[in-house]
């Protein structure tokens, strides 16, 4: 009985604490601010900044080839609404030019005997030049050349195949796009950033809950009440969920409703992984929290963490094209489950079993920094 | 010496000075004019909040009047503050200086800072170095020195340009009377027929140090002139009862409810009283004996009364002969000699501080409401309330404090007393648990601090020094807050918070945030939260600096009040005043209790031929001394 009545006394110091809290953040008309405005900002500028479609792209042809191929294959290339601008280039010379002062990204080079080998209907071989400075996009771009050119290909051999009656060699492959099948790269976007988003406002509340009190002289006077170590962590650690979980729930329907992403799959499971990667920022904002003594110290350990968190979340360069050893890391990094969570929910209605993967390692990941988040609090207290 | 033939340096006509924050106006000065002349110590005198540091920085320029004209050396500041600029050093309140830089990093800073030549950089260093005293601590990080030291780093960086005009916002804070003592001699030293200096403080006992003061009060200029000339107007009117019989405390707050006495003071184990002007010093404490003494009530008054008249050429020597005169001609004083055997009421010289309150008004009169609601603490079986055992913290191979130990009676006031850095807040931590010992125990109401500590810190109420409770949030919310972490729930808890309000006369605020509170305000609301949970023990870390003396008396009447309820009072303070408010002082030097007594037997320690009558200050200072040399001769015999 006696041990029921402490855990209810001790449940009311943590209200109490609670209520507190949120007054405490509500009232701060900067931190109501914080908390909503830029958020939304900032999901409407990174949805269009960081997209990866690739448009505007000038492409310099140098067309060696004097038949009529050549110019036609000239003619596709310009027709394609990527390359907004084509160079000819006359020599060498010139296209070295043109893609060494990067007015160009790409180059694709047609051989003197282009439409010699196209009428003989041996392979014609066509060169691609990519600026490897750029090699993301380019990248990309060599992916939409090397289709149009097959496309040319492939026409020419249909149209030979009705007139001569040959057999075309080689299947063509028809490319499509499953999960996102228009290839919107906003789709891909938007679901990465209604995580990564949601991370920065859940781990700079946190980290400036305990900070702040620590700079205004008011931690002290916590520390002299009854309270327990735990249950101010408790108390301090709840708002910044529930200001997390506010804040995911907000993006994803701006996501959903104002931006048309899709919602393929289960909410249900997508809020309860929300919840356990919700809880192990939570818990690195602890631990950032505990260690700084101020509230600027408090939002640089904040970004110490951010940066790479994010570097390493496959958002802005897939995880497979790590090396194995980061790969390895990157498992450790909760957001990087989340994103693969959200963008698998969202756009292909994945399953439960796909995903208790990315769970169960965010689950581990938020047992061990509200751990170490509590003991280094309770440490810090000497 | 007298400035008023020399030039004015400093002239503010009619200036004020309004800011505006969320909305709410507030008037930092009204209409305040002064002339600053040099080869005195121009004192700015006034609580916090009094419009100082506002004088100041419109006076270095850095602020612009609404109205009036700020000329400084000839230049109108408004106008044009740059060339008076040139021959201003202003040291604010905290200054700049870089914490992980050495002393003489600093100070070369500074220097460049200044464009001072290379080639006359060293005389300047190797004059101000000794000046003040730093010679020895050159090569150590300033974030490492004492807060005396740290001035002395602020005054020598200020003075490197040798300034016609030095300001200085409050150097006294947070700094020990022995190097309070010594900025004050620095600062003497540096006043000559060219230079004027300004010296802005809250403690009023500073103020009489000064050659000429302006006294500020919630930004309206109060006095103008020689402290000594405010402090005469008293005359007369203040003195100290010696030898009280009972409780002192209670003779305190009986004194603080008759009309007749403006001001009411413990001073170690007699009463300071202040009488209005014109009014008669109360029968009861002439003899210094209450309403249960026998025939008390039969008691006529004095044939010759004592009266607090503005005095016609009658001194303080007059005026003690008359109290004499005035107590033996009582009807049958003999008869009274059980009593008031001991009891003498003396004339003493008046400070400066009595005429400030004079202005004001008075301390709050009657009694304080606590006394009416507060319920006793229950006697419990502990004999000592707050005992340490061989506290000792140590960091690294330092001890911060060593075998610290002592006990504290039930509803005694003890306070911790010590100059900065040498063991006073360590100590005072770990008793109410804000750090954990290395070694040794605190104990409150019996209760190991380590052991239980949730229950050990639920019979404590903590009040900081500075306002440290939620000042976002409103009056209402902190109560409930803090009443609810202090385990009261539901109607105990409306119970609790809405008795505080009506005692502190807090409810027409409730619903505002705390931090738009007016200081003296403030001060209620925190005492309120440290109490609403009726703690046994209450720890006050320097309550009363900064604050105005009729909210100080304010404060300590209810401290008083709660004490004869049987709280328990701990403090720590460089307040020489609220220091005689205590039954008993540690004084803490080199991590250890160096001395350990009542306010007057501390004294006493100290007293000689040349010093009868020793203030608190002084034995502050000679403990230090003492440990000091203890210290040394130690040393030496180390060595040998």
């Amino acid at each position: 009985m006696a041990r029921s009545s402490a855990f209810i006394v001790s449940l009311r110091r943590i209200q109490a604490l609670l209520i507190k809290e949120i007054a405490v953040l509500w009232n701060d008309r900067k931190t109501r601010i914080l908390i909503t405005v830029p958020p939304m900002i900032q999901l409407v500028i990174f949805a269009f900044t960081a997209t990866m479609d690739i448009r505007n792209v000038h492409l310099a042809v140098y067309n060696k080839d004097h038949g009529n191929h050549g110019q036609e294959l000239a003619q596709r290339l310009d027709g394609a609404p990527i390359f907004t601008r084509l160079i000819f280039t006359r020599n060498e010379a010139n296209l070295r030019e043109t893609m060494d002062s990067g007015k160009a990204l790409c180059a694709v080079v047609i051989p003197q005997d282009f439409s010699r080998a196209l009428h003989a209907g041996t392979t014609a071989r066509v060169q691609i030049i990519l600026d490897g400075r750029r090699s993301n996009t380019a990248q990309i771009v060599s992916g939409y050349l090397s289709e149009i050119i097959q496309t040319y290909y492939s026409n020419l051999s249909i149209a030979k195949h009705t007139s001569h009656a040959a057999v075309l060699k080689t299947a063509v492959p028809l490319v499509r796009h499953w999960y996102n099948v228009n290839l919107i790269y906003l789709w891909f976007t938007l679901p990465c950033l209604v995580g990564i988003i949601t991370t920065m406002i859940t781990m700079v509340v946190t980290a400036l809950s305990v900070a702040r009190e620590k700079e205004m002289g008011t931690f002290e006077q916590l520390l002299v009440s009854p309270l327990t170590p735990a249950e101010i962590l408790t108390a301090k650690a709840l708002p910044a969920f529930i200001i997390g979980m506010f804040e995911g729930s907000v993006l994803l329907a701006a996501a959903v409703f104002l931006f048309g992403a899709p919602m393929a799959g289960s909410l249900a499971l997508l809020y309860a992984s929300m919840f356990v990667f919700i809880l192990s920022i939570t818990g690195v904002g602890l631990f950032i929290s505990s260690l700084s003594r101020t509230q600027q110290q408090a939002i640089l350990g904040t970004f110490i963490f951010l940066a790479p968190a994010i570097l390493l979340s496959g958002f802005a360069t897939p995880v497979d094209n790590m090396p194995d050893w980061l790969q390895t890391a990157t498992l450790a990094n909760p957001i990087r489950h989340f994103l693969t969570i959200i963008r698998g929910v969202m756009l292909k209605d994945i399953g439960i079993a796909d995903i208790s993967a990315n769970l169960a390692a965010m689950l581990l990941i938020s047992v061990c920094t509200l751990t170490i988040g509590v003991w280094l609090f309770k440490r810090g207290l000497k | 010496m007298t400035a008023k033939s020399s030039p004015v340096f400093v002239r503010l006509a009619a200036v004020s000075k309004r800011f505006i924050n969320n909305g709410a106006t507030t008037t930092a000065l009204n209409a305040v004019s002064i002339t600053v002349r040099p080869g005195i110590v121009t004192g700015l005198v006034g609580p916090d909040g009094a419009g100082k540091t506002t004088l100041l920085r419109l006076i270095a320029g850095l602020l612009r009047p609404d109205s009036g004209d700020v000329a400084v050396l000839g230049w109108d500041m408004a106008a044009n503050p740059v060339p008076a600029q040139a021959d201003l050093g202003y040291m604010p309140q905290r200054f700049g200086l870089y914490e992980d830089l050495t002393v003489l990093e600093n100070m070369n800073l500074y220097a460049r800072l200044h464009g001072i030549p290379d080639t006359e950089k060293q005389d300047i260093f190797d004059r101000l170095l000794r000046f003040t005293d730093l010679e020895r601590f050159q090569k150590r990080m300033a974030g490492n020195l004492s807060g005396g030291m740290k001035q002395k780093l602020g005054l020598a960086c200020t003075l490197l340009r040798k300034p016609r005009i030095l300001l200085l916002d409050e150097p006294g804070v947070g700094v020990d009377p022995v190097s309070r003592r010594e900025l004050w001699r620095m600062v003497n030293e540096l006043v000559n027929e060219h230079t004027a200096v300004i010296w802005s403080t809250a403690y009023l006992d500073e103020a009489e140090r000064c050659d000429e003061v302006f006294l500020l009060n919630s930004g309206a200029l109060l006095f103008t002139g020689k402290p000594a000339d405010l402090s005469r107007r008293m005359r007369g009117r203040t003195f100290l009862l010696k030898g009280v019989p009972g409780d002192r405390r209670t003779v305190l707050s009986e004194a603080l409810k008759q009309p007749a006495i403006l001001d009411a003071t413990m001073q170690g184990s007699a009463i300071r009283l202040v009488l209005r002007a014109n009014e008669t010093m109360p029968l009861f404490l002439q003899t210094g004996q209450l309403a249960d003494c026998p025939d008390a009530a039969q008691m006529q008054a004095p044939k010759q009364a004592i009266r607090g008249t503005p005095d016609a050429g009658i001194g303080t020597d007059h005026a003690e002969n008359l109290t004499h005169a005035a107590l033996s001609s009582l009807p049958d004083a003999a008869a009274h000699a059980s009593c008031a055997e001991k009891v003498r009421l003396v004339s003493v010289a008046p400070r400066f501080e009595d005429a400030f309150l004079d202005i004001l008004g008075g301390a709050p009169h009657g009694e304080s409401s606590l006394s009416r609601f507060f319920a006793p603490v229950a006697g419990g079986e502990h004999a000592y309330s707050v005992e340490a055992r061989q506290l000792s913290k140590k960091y690294g191979s330092f001890y911060a404090a060593k075998d610290i130990t002592f006990s504290v009676r039930r509803g005694e006031v003890f306070g911790l007393l010590g100059p900065n850095g040498a063991g006073k807040t360590t100590t005072f931590k770990m008793l109410c648990g804000l750090s954990k010992p290395s070694r040794g125990q605190a104990r409150v109401s019996g209760l190991d601090l380590a052991a239980a500590s949730s229950k050990a810190r639920g019979r404590i109420g903590y009040m900081a020094q500075k306002f440290s409770l939620y000042g976002g949030i409103s009056v209402l919310r902190n109560l409930h807050f803090f009443a609810q972490a202090y385990g009261l729930y539901g109607k105990k808890r409306e119970e609790a918070v809405a008795h505080m309000l009506e005692l502190f006369e807090l409810a027409p605020f409730a619903a505002q945030a705390a931090e738009t509170l007016p200081l003296g305000y403030r001060q209620r609301l925190s005492l309120a939260c440290a109490l609403m949970h009726s703690p046994d023990v209450l720890f006050l870390d320097e309550p009363t600096s900064g604050v105005d003396p009729v909210a100080r008396r304010e404060f300590w009447m209810h401290i008083n009040a709660l004490v004869q309820k049987g709280v328990t009072v701990l403090v720590t303070t460089h307040f020489m005043d609220e220091a005689e408010f205590c039954d008993r002082i540690a004084f803490i030097f080199h991590g250890q209790v160096a001395a350990l007594g009542t306010p007057d037997e501390l004294k006493n320690t100290v007293a000689g031929p040349d010093l009868p009558e020793p203030t608190m200050e002084d034995a502050f200072v000679a403990l230090i001394k003492n440990a000091d040399m203890q210290e040394e001769t130690r040393h030496c015999a180390q060595t040998r």
